[in-house]
Order: structure tokens, then sequence, then C-alpha cells
């Protein structure tokens, strides 16, 4: 490709002077015509962004998202909640299943994807759901979803558990006709009946109604077995105990198709915060001891656990400003993903940015099949680019986001990196941290 | 004292010694003529109750009274108040209405946390048993009552028996009897003891029998009905024979030991009717001295610790 074919092209063009490509020496990046570009052929009238301090990523990619849409329009919108994520430095979402209606059909997941596109910041790739109305009895039409123009991958009952293990095998079976993946929600319901915070300690001394780490790691195991068994790609959710990562480790050591996430939140709040009856810290999976975050962040940076998602859960005020019990359960997390992840595993020494692009792009995209993301920032690939500032310190304000909601766990703490720039096929839609 | 009673965590040993030794002058005021004191003339104290006690409630009720508080109940069972958005509506209400002090029974664990730290109201919040929590009062109204017959209650033996996963008199009593030096043994079957209990202040054992010999009281829980179906025990007759405080194992309690209960009692099931009714059965004394300490407790958080004691000249002025 020349110069002469962008110049005309209503697009700006961006010369990104001296970013550091995944933390490494500074060098130029050249953005245009939805590409990344020779720098050499840098246009006389691009858009230049001075680098100097700045990290530059492959766009972020998350695998969990609640945009709410449709049904709760009133927690978030398609569009608040991709402008949050464009904010957040993400490129793609997946837009969980657990809407009104469900997004069990190829009308629901189109419509969805098509909100995503009209809203323009980036990638809405919809999650199906596994059983018809998230209710655990039938498939839902599995291959109508991936052969609508959302082409969905990603399959889940998020939120509620396939519990069923006939139904849970057959769904791993099923997907692989069109290289799907379940990502599983891992929650025995009868041990987590009315559960909720982590069971142990604080549950004891707080009167709440405890959610087993056994809850959680009874399922991830049969789900390991069944994947292995018929030979299918499980993606296990928010993995939040010290024990489920070890049965991922020993899974993944068997040679299944098994890959797993953690949430920003579970690498760094515990069970400890729920002492304040704050409904802000409610939470499912439950945020867990000490002893798990370390756990999780240990597997995170072996790769034992793939990626980080957010789980990015929007409430209205009025379903957190109450009592425990009757607090919806979820936090906010696009806004914030990158900044707790530098807290606690760059600035750590648990990862360094090479593997940060790894873990929030490269692993998720893959395991999503979002083929254009997750690639090498070289000449010839899609221009999805995040550009964050990590010597950036600031003070998290529940106020200042672009979400709907408020239900920030993070408002008030101090938190390393800001995103400066996030660009989607090489359109800004955050420049100078302000969102486009 | 701080400013809320929500936990038996809340109090110091010099604090919880303060309000028993203030409900002892105040019970002394029961045998007077007159029963009332002016010390919380022009207070509003409001009892917000979430959930059906009427003898809490009352207990509540005459100890504002008797301390001339004004005294509005608010009963928010069965209206439309059933989520917490309501919760923070009410206590606006309470708050407009110029509330000094809110008594809360609330069936959802941290309701009076939620209440006291949200900035909803100003108000000082009283823990009148939050669901699966605690129930501060019941433990210093147990501790009062203990102390008038066993005396200083360091180093002795207090056995509580039952369903303390679900008991808020039991977290409470657990809390609150540790500070004031007793030595506390829960005795429950392994499924009804909640876990991570081995960080509490307490031993724990599952045999009633082998904690009956040297204690010097005997705490019976209440085994609430939706418990028996869960498969928390096999049913309510093995319940009993294990745990129950029949007869046979009563025989073998000390002589000077006490028997308590926070009731209502499942007679036959967890407290035989002989058991209940006898002599060494303080049940009823419980319900007296329920006043006098809740008086105690309103009065301490309303008037201020630096405040004159209630009964001298100064507090009747
Ligand atoms: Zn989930």
């Amino acid at each position: 490709m020349t110069t002469h074919t962008y110049l005309g092209s209503p697009e700006r063009t961006y010369l990104l002077r001296g970013v550091s490509v995944l933390g490494g020496e500074p060098r130029d990046l050249l953005l245009g015509a939805g590409q990344l570009l020779d720098p050499a052929d840098a246009p006389g009238d691009a858009v230049t962004v001075d680098g100097d301090g700045l990290v530059a990523l492959p766009g972020l990619v998350d695998l969990h998202t609640h945009l709410r849409e449709p049904g709760r329009e009133d927690a978030e919108t398609v569009h608040t909640g991709s402008r949050a994520a464009a904010a957040g430095g993400f490129t793609a979402v997946h837009a969980m299943a657990n809407t009104d209606p469900v997004a069990d059909t190829a009308g629901v997941v189109e419509q969805v994807y098509n909100l995503g596109r009209d809203a323009g910041y980036c990638d809405v790739r919809p999650v199906g759901a596994v059983t018809v109305g998230l209710g655990g009895q039938r498939l839902a039409e599995l291959g109508a979803m991936a052969h609508s123009a959302a082409r969905v991958r990603v399959f889940s009952d998020d939120g509620s558990c396939v519990s069923d293990a006939v139904l849970m095998r057959r769904a791993l079976e099923y997907v692989k006709a069109f290289d799907g993946v379940i990502a599983q929600h891992s929650q025995e319901p009868r041990l987590t009946e009315s559960a909720q915070m982590n069971e142990g300690v604080m549950s004891g001394v707080l009167g709440l109604t405890g959610w087993p780490a056994v809850a959680e790691e009874a399922i991830i195991a049969r789900d390991c077995l069944l994947a292995g068994h018929v030979g299918s790609r499980l993606h296990v959710c928010h993995v939040s105990t010290a024990g489920s990562v070890e049965l991922i480790r020993w899974a993944k050591g068997k040679g299944w198709a098994v890959t797993a996430e953690v949430t920003p939140h579970h690498l760094l709040l515990t069970d400890e915060l729920v002492a304040t009856y704050d409904p802000l810290y409610k939470v499912n999976p439950p945020l867990r001891t000490a002893e798990d975050v370390a756990a999780l962040r240990t597997g995170l940076a072996d790769g034992t656990i793939d990626c980080v998602a957010t789980d990015h859960a929007p409430h209205p005020t009025e379903d957190k400003e109450c009592e425990w019990g009757a607090a919806a359960m979820g936090m906010l997390g696009l806004e914030t993903a990158l900044s707790v992840v530098q807290h606690t595993m760059v600035d750590t020494g648990l990862l360094d940015w090479a593997e940060v692009a790894d873990r929030m792009s490269v692993r998720p995209a893959a395991i999503g099949r979002v083929l254009t993301q997750g690639q090498p920032l070289q000449v010839g690939a899609a221009a999805h680019v995040t550009l964050v500032d990590p010597s950036a310190v600031r003070t998290v304000e529940a106020t200042e986001s672009q979400s709907l909601s408020r239900n920030n766990p993070y408002r008030g703490l101090e938190l390393p990196g800001r995103v400066v720039a996030t660009f989607l096929r090489g359109r800004a839609t955050v420049l100078d941290g302000k969102l486009q | 004292m701080r400013r809320h009673l929500l936990s038996s965590a809340d109090l110091t040993r010099d604090d919880a010694l303060q309000v028993l030794d203030t409900a002892e002058e105040l019970r002394s005021l029961a045998d007077r003529p007159i029963k009332k004191l002016p010390t919380l003339r022009g207070r509003t104290v409001v009892n917000l109750f979430f959930e059906d006690s009427t003898r809490t409630r009352i207990s509540f009720e005459a100890a504002a009274k008797r301390l001339s508080a004004d005294v509005i109940n608010f009963s928010a069972k069965g209206s439309s108040v059933s989520k917490g958005e309501s919760l923070k509506d009410t206590a606006l209400t309470l708050e407009a209405m110029g509330a000094d002090a809110v008594v809360i029974r609330h069936g959802s664990s941290g309701a009076p946390h939620r209440l006291a730290t949200s900035g909803w109201v100003r108000s000082s919040v009283v823990n009148a048993g939050d669901g699966t929590h605690e129930h501060p009062t019941q433990a210093l109204l147990d501790a009062f009552t203990l102390r008038r017959h066993l005396g200083d209650l360091a180093g002795r033996r207090i056995t509580i028996v039952g369903d303390v996963l679900h008991s808020r008199v039991a977290r409470s009593n657990a809390l609150l009897l540790a500070t004031l030096g007793a030595e506390v043994t829960l005795v429950a079957p392994p499924t009804l003891l909640p876990v991570g209990v081995s960080a509490w202040p307490v031993q724990t054992s599952y045999d009633l029998d082998s904690a009956l010999d040297k204690c010097d009281a005997v705490m019976m829980l209440r085994v609430q009905h939706e418990r028996m179906n869960a498969a928390f025990f096999p049913s309510a007759r093995e319940y009993s024979r294990r745990y129950g405080l029949d007869d046979r194992r009563f025989d073998r309690l000390p002589d000077h030991a006490i028997v308590m209960h926070p009731g209502p009692m499942n007679r036959g099931m967890e407290i035989s009717a002989t058991v209940a009714d006898s002599t060494r059965s303080v049940i009823v004394e419980q319900v007296t001295n329920g006043v006098a300490v809740r008086m105690a407790v309103l009065y301490l958080l309303l008037s201020g610790s630096d405040a004159a004691r209630p009964g001298t000249e100064e507090a009747v002025l």
C-alpha cells in the first residue's frame, strides 16, 4: 500500500511518535485506512501523537461484559457500555447473554451486534445463551446464532451455571461444529442457595450465607473432565479461588482445551471488605480471601489463567443503595481494568507489558475467535491500538465514568495508569484521554 | 460508648461493664413507686421493626418510656417495605421526624450497620437483631442475668447449645461473654456450626454430655422449624436426643448452674418442660432484665458517657 491510497481518505491518519510497543524501545506507529502502515510513509497531514512515555498495546479485548441492552437500559446500553469500554482501552467486548429478552436467538444477537456497530466505539461481540432463556433445560439454537451476522463463537449462560451434566456435555460437543466455546459460570446451584458472600471466617462473623469455594471448584472439575472426554473447548469464567487455579493447571497439563479468565476485582479485593456491608462489594462469584487473590495473580502470571475479563456489571443506584441481602450482585470494571492489572500485576513485577498484551488482548481474542483483534502491532495488521501512560496516577471517582451506572468498587482508591488513546480500526475512540 | 450499638464487638470490656452497672442501678427503679426517670424527656426513640418480634419491641418500648422518651413504633413488616431502597426512604423519613435513636430489627444481616454508616440518618442506631448476624442487647441482658447469679463472669464456663450457624443470639453472646472473660463453649451438630468458627474466641464441641459437668450456665438456642427439612439433622427426635436439655442431662449439671433460653422455646425439642419450669431456669427473669439493660443502652447512647448517672440528683433535674 502506498501513501496515495489513503491520502484522499476521509479518515485521519495518525502518527504515534516514539511509543513503547509492548514496553519495548520507542518507535513510531502509523495508523491509516484502518491498518498499521509503514511509518516511513507518513503523509504530511498525519495527526501526530507524542508517544513519549506511552506504552502501545494491541486494543484490549474483553471476554465478559454485561451491556444490559436489551432490557435494562436504566443500568447500561450498548452505546454507553461501549463508550466505557473505549475509555478503558478496549476495542472489543463480548456482551453477555443475560439480557431481557435473553440473547438466545439469532434475532437478539444480531440486534446487539447492530447496536454495537452503530455505536462504533468498539467491536461488540454478542455471547449467545447456551440454553433457552438461560433456563438450563434445553439448548438454545446455537448454530443459528453462530451463522447469524453476529457470528457468535462464545456461548454462555453467565449469571446461571449450566449445572446439568448432560446438557453441558451436549453443549460442549455441539459447538465443535462451528469452532465455538462454552464459557461456564461455575456455580453449583444447591451449594450456593441464597449465598451472599465467600464462605469462610468472614461469613461466619457477619452472619451472611456462605458461597463456598467448592461450589465453583466442583463444577470446574466436572467441566474439565467433560471437555477432555468429548474433546471440546471449555472456557471458565471469572475464576475466583486458589483451588480453581489448581484444577485448571491440572486440566491444561492433560492437554485439554481449557481456558480461563480472572476479573480485575478478584485480583485486588478481598472478602474483608464485606465487613462494611456496603453492597458495592457484592459480586458473583464473591470476593475471596487474600490467599485466593495471591493464587489468582500467580495463575495469571504463569499463564494458567489465560486472560483478564472484566465482568463489567452495571447496576442502577437503587439496586446497590440498600441492605446487603437485597442488593444486586456485580461491579463496574471496563474503565479501571487496565489500572488494576498494572497495580496488581505489572507494578508487582508479575507481568511485563508484553504479557499484559497477551492476557488482555491476544489470548481473549483467540478464545473468542475475534479474527482481526489481538494481533501483533506490525505493518498490515488491523489498527486496533491502545496507548497507556503507566506513570499517571489517579484517584478513582465514581462519577467520572462513561457508564450509566456508578457501582464502582474502586472509588476513592489511588490507581496507576491512564488510557491516553484508543484506536479502533485506525479511528481514535479516545484521544488525549478524552472520549471522541 | 460509641454512637451506635451494632455488634457485641463494638463493646470493650469497660463499655460492657458500664452498661451492666448502669442497668443494675436502673433495675432497682423497678422496685420504686414511680418507675419513670425524666432523663430522655424530649428525645425520640423509633422502634423500626422489619420483622415481627413483639417481645423485643415491647422491651425497648418500655425501656424508652421509663426514661421519658417519646416512642414511635414503625412496623414495616407486611407493608410495601420489603426491598432496600425502602430502607433508605424509611431512614430519611425517620431523620425528618427528628429521631434521636433508631432501634432496628431487620431480617437482613448488616441492615443496622447500613443504616448507621450510609449517611442517611444522624441518629444513634441500636441493633435489635439483624438476620443471622447479631443481637447485642440480648447478649447484654444475658450477661446481666448471668452476673446476677454468678457474680464476675471472668473464668466462668458458659455452654451455648444449638443452631449457632443461624443464631444472632449465639454470635453476640460468644463475643460479649469472651470480652467479659468467660470461657464459652459452643455445642452443636457440625452442620450447625459456621465455617470459620475456629477463629472465634470460644471452644466448640459436638458432644453436649461432655460439656455439662463443669459448666456454670447453659444457654439453649431455639431450633427454627425451617432447619428441620434442610438436612441439618435427620429428625427433630434425633436432634432432641443428642442436643436437647432433658431431665437426665439437667441432673448432671453442677448445683449452682443456671439454665437460659432467649425464647420463644420449643418445649420438648431443645429443652424439656420440666427443665424450662425448674427453679434454676432464669428464662422469665431474662425478660425482666431486658428492660433494664435496654434502658441502660439507650441512656448511655443518648446522653453520652459524660452525663450523670441515672438515679443521682443531677440526672433527675
Ligand atoms: Zn458469571
